[in-house]
């Protein structure tokens, strides 16, 4: 999945939610970590990453801080709030639902 | 808590929206710095690192806008950036900016000051508990000069109102009042002056809801005749008393008599009017006769509706008893017929129309203040025409080319809006202390509701001046701008048109401001110089009323008036004197109804002669210049016993004495005296109002002894020149028969006149005013127009000079060009007017509404303002060097 519009906005902020949850990252850490949880198949853009992180921001779901980062320089961790986790938990109900449907038309005979 | 977090970011979007730019600026560059670092990593060079980085990256412009469109508030930066904009563009060209706004700030501020009048007299609700259930109850005669205005609510009589009080019950409570007028003396040798003052019963207050600022208002048992008890307003409290409580208990003199102050009424109590000083018991001016009247109507009656029951029930069960007593009393003057009027009305009837004819006409100024401001606008697109195809052409929506053409129209009408405000805050002030007819019942102050009036017309006029020249200046016709090029001649000809057509509705509601502005000042005109029936000229006239209490016998009287008379003649400057009750074009003055010994008796329920009543001292018609036509004018000898005589006017004798001599018969006045008066003279009519038809009139004479319930004169003295000169040597004379008599309305007659057609002097004016700016404001847009179209033409007309056209030629083409929008607006307009004139009929004294003299008038004014607008350019073109155009641009 190289080009970025292939995503479904919503499947993005999924992605990104579950990215979010064991611990705070910044924007760099998020692309890497998606990248490396799928194997090397999603490449997340900058394009659509940062519009999608400031979505999530101004609608709750996740909240920034800046801080610390590992090279020493101030950057933006987000983190995920209690709204978020629901809203997590909902996206990934949803989209179970949406991929066993897909599954069952595209794996009939 | 998500909606928290959401807050946060919209709080932090608003008020920290440079600290997030420069937030999102830092985390881009982290993350291309960790992709750069990634790459070298990788092993590439520092430059090829770079590249690569910035290649992924993409547009970061394209990046940060796109982040940036998902936060909040983007609309209200938008706004706030057009904003900008447009303020800096009117900056460029402040001639134009500076021509629109004040456009819009004098049609705004003249909208909000009326708007302020018509809210206090129209529509706020009165300070009074419940005044939805409040109505007036007037008494109505049954005959066709019973149904014009001032005669169709007829007011009360004492016995009327208690037997509707009595026996009715469909209202809550009823209460009456009256006009009433004292001397009040001082107890410290303080000035004696004359206050207007009222009587209402003793249930009158409570039946408002009102209560005493001070004291407390009357009791049940105060309500007598002889009752000297009485409230004060707020006004006569501040101002005579200085405001200190302890007159509440104390005694004031009202005509000589003592009187307890037992109450203060609020500040903000001005009913009927703001002149009431003082208010005293209903019965406390009368006698107990008088009460038991049912034909001596003076009183107003006003009743609280219960919520149960119907306005048309309770006047029916009102009207029951009316009808009633006029089967009782069917010689007398008593009404058949009851009619309720709301108490809003009531007290706004004078000024009503006047309001309603100014508040259009300051629509029309607004509209046309809007459509030249559009006119301008258009002007403005045209120039640009090329850079918004340019902007259309490159992707921008054709709804945010007209929004931002919209912010321009909103900022010219926002500031000339807050102009507008400040210049109505005077110009209100101004009008409520000219117009001295308008009801000031709760005072006229600009507040929140004004302010928001103000607000909507901002935004209605920014609307109305901007849609149009935005959706034109937008439209698909502009990209043919970007191929015009500079040989083309054609111009821009639906811009043109568009002009022309603001131009011809702009002229043609001026044309008919103008013509109801011409009709107004006609009728106006023909008010002032209505002939009175008498000498108006170097007259100066004055009341007083001699107190009961002090000249209780008529010999008392008459010495007064007999001594005055001689003293006053005797002045230098002083040509004549008259003495009388109420004087020619002061008011109604009273009228009694009478009937004529010699002839046969009036069958019952038949409509009775009623006439006009006066007093009249001998010299009263040579001072006055009213001339005798048949008979006598009375003589020293007609007074006390042999005072049973009477002159009548001319109406009186042609009305009920037609085709016979008057003279030597007998008027028998009920009110007066149960036996005759005898016809002693004809004499010519006078006006008892201005703008009113003359009614008949009977005189008595002054040393008749035969006054009425008061004893109030009034004083004509002719003088040679100047006069308010006189007055005071007057006023010496009166203080010098009696130095406690107060003299009241020291006016010259001129000033009287002037006075009683205020109103209508003051419509005309002001329409008058309106309809001078918009010829203003349309002569100003034609000129506009005009030059516009002949830089347009610029080309065409040099081409036309260079193959030959003479100079006259050119200057008739421009002119034709000009003034053909002008003649199709005079022609709407007249079109127009024809039908607006018939509304404003009832205003007009003897002026047809379509008076031709007027409508010529202002077309030929309008052709004449219209030439000399089209004339400016139309020489420049013809002057125009062929060379100079061709070459030109």
């Amino acid at each position: 999945m190289g080009k970025p519009s292939d995503l479904v906005q919503g499947t993005l902020d999924l992605l990104i939610l579950k990215t979010l949850l064991p611990d705070a990252m910044h924007g760099w850490a998020i692309a890497k970590r998606i990248q490396q949880l799928s194997g090397e198949v999603l490449q997340v853009q900058q394009g659509s990453l940062y519009p999608a992180l400031h979505r999530l921001e101004q609608q709750g779901w996740i909240k920034a801080k800046w801080a610390e980062s590992e090279t020493g320089r101030q950057a933006k961790f987000y983190s995920l709030t209690l709204a978020g986790r629901t809203q997590l938990e909902k996206e990934t109900a949803n989209w179970n639902r949406l991929s066993a449907a897909i599954n069952l038309v595209v794996s009939e005979a | 808590m998500r909606w928290f977090d959401q807050l946060r970011m919209r709080v932090l979007m608003l008020f920290s929206r440079r600290r997030a730019t420069r937030g999102l600026d830092d985390e881009l560059s982290f993350h291309l710095d960790r992709q750069i670092a990634e790459n070298l990593a990788a092993g590439m060079t520092p430059d090829e690192a770079r590249y690569s980085a910035l290649r992924t990256f993409g547009n970061p412009g394209l990046l940060r806008e796109r982040s940036r469109a998902s936060w909040s508030w983007n609309g209200l930066e938008s706004f706030l950036r057009d904003l900008r904009y447009t303020a800096r563009t009117l900056r460029r060209s402040p001639t134009f900016s500076l021509m629109a706004i004040l456009v819009i700030a004098l049609c705004i501020g003249a909208a909000t000051s009326l708007f302020t009048i018509v809210r206090s007299v129209l529509l706020k609700p009165l300070p009074f508990r419940d005044p939805g259930q409040l109505v007036m109850v007037y008494e109505h005669f049954r005959g066709d000069w019973a149904n014009q205005d001032g005669f169709n609510y007829n007011v009360v009589s004492p016995a009327d109102y208690y037997d509707w009080r009595a026996q009715t019950h469909g209202f809550k409570d009823m209460a009456a009042w009256r006009w009433w007028q004292f001397n009040l003396t001082g107890e410290r040798d303080e000035l004696p002056e004359v206050v207007t003052a009222a009587a209402g019963t003793w249930n009158f207050f409570p039946l408002l809801g009102v209560q005493p600022a001070l004291g407390r208002t009357f009791t049940e048992s105060e309500d007598h005749p002889g009752s000297d008890v009485v409230m004060l307003t707020w006004s006569v409290f501040e101002r005579r008393f200085a405001g200190d409580p302890s007159i509440v208990g104390r005694q004031i003199h009202l005509d000589g008599r003592p009187c307890t102050v037992v109450g203060i009424l609020p500040r903000d109590f001005a009913y009927p009017d703001a002149t009431v000083q003082a208010w005293v018991p209903y019965q406390s001016i009368a006698t107990p006769e008088s009460l038991r009247h049912h034909d001596w109507h003076g009183s107003h009656v006003i009743a609280r509706l219960v919520p149960t029951v119907s306005l048309d029930n309770a006047i029916s069960q009102v009207e029951a008893v009316q009808y009633r007593e006029h089967m009782q009393y069917l010689n007398a003057p008593v009404a058949e017929d009851v009619a309720p009027r709301a108490i809003s009305d009531d007290l706004a009837k004078d000024v009503k129309k006047p309001l309603i004819l100014l508040m259009c006409a300051v629509a029309c100024m607004l509209l046309i203040g809007c459509l030249n401001v559009a006119n301008l606008l258009v002007a403005r697109g045209a120039a640009r025409q090329k850079e918004v195809a340019i902007r259309g052409a490159l992707g921008a929506q054709r709804s945010t080319l007209v929004r931002e053409q919209l912010t321009e129209s909103l900022l010219i009408c926002f500031v000339g809006g807050a102009a507008g405000v400040l210049l109505s805050l005077t110009a209100t002030r101004w009008l409520a202390h000219a117009w001295k007819d308008l009801p000031s019942a709760q005072g006229i102050r600009v507040d929140g509701v004004v302010l928001g009036f103000a607000c909507a017309l901002v935004f209605v006029a920014a609307l109305l001046a901007g849609l149009l020249p935005a959706i034109s200046s937008t439209g698909k016709a502009v990209f043919a701008a970007l191929q015009a090029s500079s040989r083309t001649t054609g111009g821009s000809l639906s811009r043109t048109a568009l002009r022309k057509t603001l131009l011809t509705v702009e002229i043609g509601v001026t044309v008919v401001l103008l013509i109801a502005a011409g009709l107004l000042l006609k009728s106006f005109v023909r008010l002032r110089t209505t002939d009175v029936g008498c000498t108006t000229d170097s007259v100066l006239t004055m009341s007083y009323s001699l107190p009961k209490e002090k000249y209780d016998k008529p010999e008392k009287v008459n010495a007064f008036n007999e001594s005055l008379l001689t003293r006053l003649r005797a002045l230098p400057g002083v040509r004549a004197v008259a003495l009388g009750s109420t004087l020619p074009a002061n008011s109604w003055g009273g009228d009694d109804v009478f009937t004529i010994s010699e002839h046969p008796p009036i069958r019952p329920g038949a409509e009775l002669p009623d006439a006009l009543n006066r007093l009249a001292d001998p010299a009263y018609f040579t001072a006055l210049g009213i001339p005798l036509l048949q008979g006598r004018f009375f003589t020293m000898q007609d007074r006390d016993d042999h005072g049973k005589k009477v002159i009548i006017s001319n109406q009186l004798a042609r009305q009920y004495f037609p085709g016979e001599n008057p003279i030597g018969k007998h008027l028998l006045d009920s009110a007066r005296d149960k036996a005759g008066l005898e016809v002693v003279g004809v004499v010519g009519d006078t006006l008892w109002q201005v703008g009113q038809p003359t009614k008949a009139t009977m005189y008595f004479p002054l040393f008749s002894g035969n006054f009425e319930n008061s004893f109030g004169f009034s004083l004509a003295v002719r003088t040679a020149s100047g006069p308010l000169a006189m007055s005071v040597p007057v006023q010496k004379q009166i203080a010098g028969l009696d130095p406690q008599l107060p003299v009241s309305d020291v006016l010259t007659f001129d000033q009287v006149i002037g006075g009683s057609i205020g109103n209508a002097s003051f419509s005309a004016t002001l329409v008058l005013a309106f309809a001078a700016l918009s010829l203003l404001l349309a002569s100003v847009g034609l000129y506009g127009v005009l030059s516009y179209l002949m830089t347009q033409r610029m080309t065409e007309i040099g081409i036309r000079i260079a193959l030959g056209a003479r100079r006259e030629q050119v200057l008739r083409l421009a002119l034709a060009d000009g003034l053909r929008p002008a003649i199709l607006g005079l022609a709407f307009g007249l079109a127009a007017s024809a039908a607006a004139v018939r509304l404003i009929q009832s205003m007009l004294y003897k002026t047809e509404p379509f008076d031709p003299a007027v409508f010529a008038l202002v077309a030929a004014a309008l052709l004449l303002v219209a030439a000399a607008a089209c004339l400016v350019p139309a020489w420049r073109a013809s002057r125009l060097d062929p060379m100079q155009a061709l070459r030109t641009e």
